[in-house]
């Protein structure tokens, strides 16, 4: 990386002030949720929800109109003495995720967490609506905070946040998931931390731009990195540490689920994904990148043949993500390559519109899941025969966030594997192409399995299928529609997600 | 040795604790205590780091200290969220056994 270049130019950009509204809106909502009280903290958070969506628009319209990172030094103190907010191409493209797929968790939370009466407060629907909030906070302070010990504090509040939505209906096995959950982020935290203070006592400054100029292979910093990459691969569920997350995922309420498989995960892979691209672009990381990916293979296989396995649904769905986030960490060999090669590139705007086209995707699975459980009583994939006819909007879009899943054209899944099998054969790493195809395979045998029982007709013996309210179908409809045309994004004149990496800008205005 | 070297392989032994307790136990108040002793570790280690980075004339670097705090707070409230589930958990436990 050439000197300065991480500096960004436009320290004083007052676009910049937008990064600190997408951190103070929902905070603020948070706060006032929580002082009105659980009556109105419905309208208050679909109030702050919208707000934040605007800004997630304003600051992804800035930086594609700019083609720059935007930066914000808060207090107007800049580093190191003081702290920056930075928003480069993939926090946009998070944050803009993050506010569809909340929205679209909140829409259709607002069947299930609606207030018992007019003005009548209930701890959970408070505890929800509260929640969203604060998820949202914390997950744009992962996105936009431009120090490891700001993304510390935000790792943290996103534990709080995303621990109490598991366990919302406070059964005992939903707190069980919840504890484990819970003792397996904090000691990701803590290693996180741990690697925080070496890298500060070696150089001074936990600043991300000014540590990727200092950087250099040395023990403290290859001990520093392992530890946060331990600390936030237990975070992320990568196999073998992904024994936490099908219980918690499966057992909390549908919208809470999709929000934990959509997004909640993906803020700890965009931080290892930070620390290795944008902290220690100095480190030679040929050898922990395979070794990330071939954890990531395994999560890929192991995770799908135990969806396959599974006999009910929700559990089938939060087995699929353990092996999607597999997909995730494919990305790591093949984009640290040759420094500014296209392949590079490709391989990180890939692996990025997985993670993107996977939070879509998911979130509309669970949520169809949430209604056809709720219509049948039970999710018990054996017994799910009828249930395409009965409730048909939740199967298309089930279905739809299948096919996204698999990467049949021209889903967003499909052109995220498009890339990374490119970069895999152009690097000649072929091995990671094949891990890919036997995924898909799997997938599209579970997949195929639940639309399969889904399409056939039911026993006149079994009990009849309630309808279901329209509006929680109609938003995983749609979010499975997004996930679905996710892939037209290849024809976009700008390569959103490389914006603010001068080594890869080369082929960023392709 | 000076008193740094020593503070910073106290710091390392009571890490080691931390996630030996944490690997090792099963019971979950156990694998609290060890989150603590894990991050006590990691607190000494910021003291010493303050202590290490020491400026011409300066009796040390305040900025891990402020980071330590904030680490102290937000291991605190994590530790009284564990228990507060854990407690939760205990109190539905003993519920569902009172109604068989």
């Amino acid at each position: 990386m050439t000197p300065g270049a991480a500096v960004l130019p436009c320290a004083g950009d007052p676009a910049g002030a937008l990064l600190v509204l997408a951190i103070v809106l929902p905070t603020a909502g948070f706060l006032l949720a929580l002082s009105v009280g659980g009556g109105r903290a419905e309208r208050v958070a679909l109030l702050f929800l919208a707000g934040g969506f605007a800004v997630a628009i304003a600051i992804v319209a800035a930086i594609w109109r700019s083609g720059h990172a935007l930066s914000y030094a808060l207090g107007g103190w800049t580093p190191p003495l003081g702290i920056a907010l930075r928003a480069d191409g993939l926090s946009a493209v998070m944050a803009m995720t993050t506010a569809l797929v909340v929205g679209a968790v909140a829409l259709f939370g607002r069947q299930n967490f609606a207030a018992p009466a007019p003005g009548v407060e209930a701890r959970v629907p408070l505890s929800f609506w509260t929640l969203l909030l604060a998820v949202t906070t914390a997950l744009n302070l992962i996105w936009f905070a431009g120090d490891l010990f700001s993304l510390y504090v935000a790792l943290e509040l996103l534990t709080f946040t995303a621990v109490p939505l598991v366990c919302l209906d406070g059964r005992a096995d939903t707190l069980e998931a919840a504890l484990r959950y819970m003792l397996f982020a904090l000691m990701g935290s803590v290693l996180y931390l741990l690697g925080t203070a070496l890298l500060y006592s070696a150089y001074g400054t936990l600043d991300i731009a000014l540590l990727s100029e200092r950087v250099r292979p040395e023990p403290a910093v290859w001990t520093a990195a392992a530890l946060m990459t331990a600390g936030l691969v237990a975070k992320t569920a990568l196999f073998p540490l992904h024994l936490w997350l099908p219980p918690a995922h499966a057992g909390a309420p549908p919208a809470a689920s999709a929000l934990l498989s959509a997004l909640v995960v993906k803020g700890s892979f965009f931080l290892l994904v930070r620390l290795w691209f944008d902290v220690l672009p100095g480190l030679p990381s040929r050898a922990p990148a395979e070794l990330l990916a071939a954890l990531g293979a395994a999560a890929v296989l192991m995770g799908s043949v135990l969806a396959l396995r599974q006999a009910r649904l929700k559990l089938l769905i939060a087995y699929s993500t353990v092996a999607q986030i597999g997909y995730l960490f494919l990305m790591f060999p093949l984009a640290s390559g040759p420094a500014g090669g296209p392949v590079a590139a490709g391989a990180l705007t890939g692996g990025m519109l997985q993670a993107v086209s996977h939070a879509t995707a998911k979130a509309a699975m669970f949520m169809a899941a949430g209604v056809m459980a709720g219509a049948l009583g039970h999710d018990r994939i054996a017994g799910l025969a009828g249930t395409a006819r009965a409730l048909p909007m939740s199967m298309f879009a089930f279905g739809l966030g299948g096919a996204a899943l698999i990467g049949l054209p021209p889903s967003g899944g499909f052109l995220a594997k498009w890339l990374l099998l490119t970069a895999s054969v152009q690097s000649g790493q072929w091995w990671w192409a094949a891990v890919m195809l036997t995924g898909g395979l799997f997938t599209c045998g579970y997949v195929f399995m639940v639309v399969g029982r889904a399409m056939g007709e039911k026993d006149a013996s079994e009990p009849r299928i309630i309808a279901a309210p329209i509006t929680g179908q109609a938003v995983a409809l749609a979010l499975a529609v997004i996930s679905m045309l996710l892939g037209l994004a290849a024809l976009a004149p700008l390569d959103l997600v490389l914006v603010g990496r001068p080594t890869l800008a080369v082929v960023a205005c392709r | 040795m000076t008193g740094a070297t020593l503070f910073g392989l106290c710091a390392a032994v009571l890490v080691g604790l931390g996630l030996y307790g944490a690997i090792v136990h099963h019971l979950i108040l156990r694998r609290i205590v060890a989150f603590n002793l894990l991050g006590a570790g990691a607190f000494l280690l910021f003291g010493v780091v303050a202590r290490r980075g020491t400026g011409a004339g300066m009796g040390g670097d305040p900025v891990p200290q402020a980071l330590v705090i904030t680490g102290i707070v937000v291991a605190f409230s994590a530790t009284a969220l564990a228990v507060a589930l854990l407690l939760r958990l205990h109190a539905v436990r003993a519920a569902e056994d009172a109604d068989r």
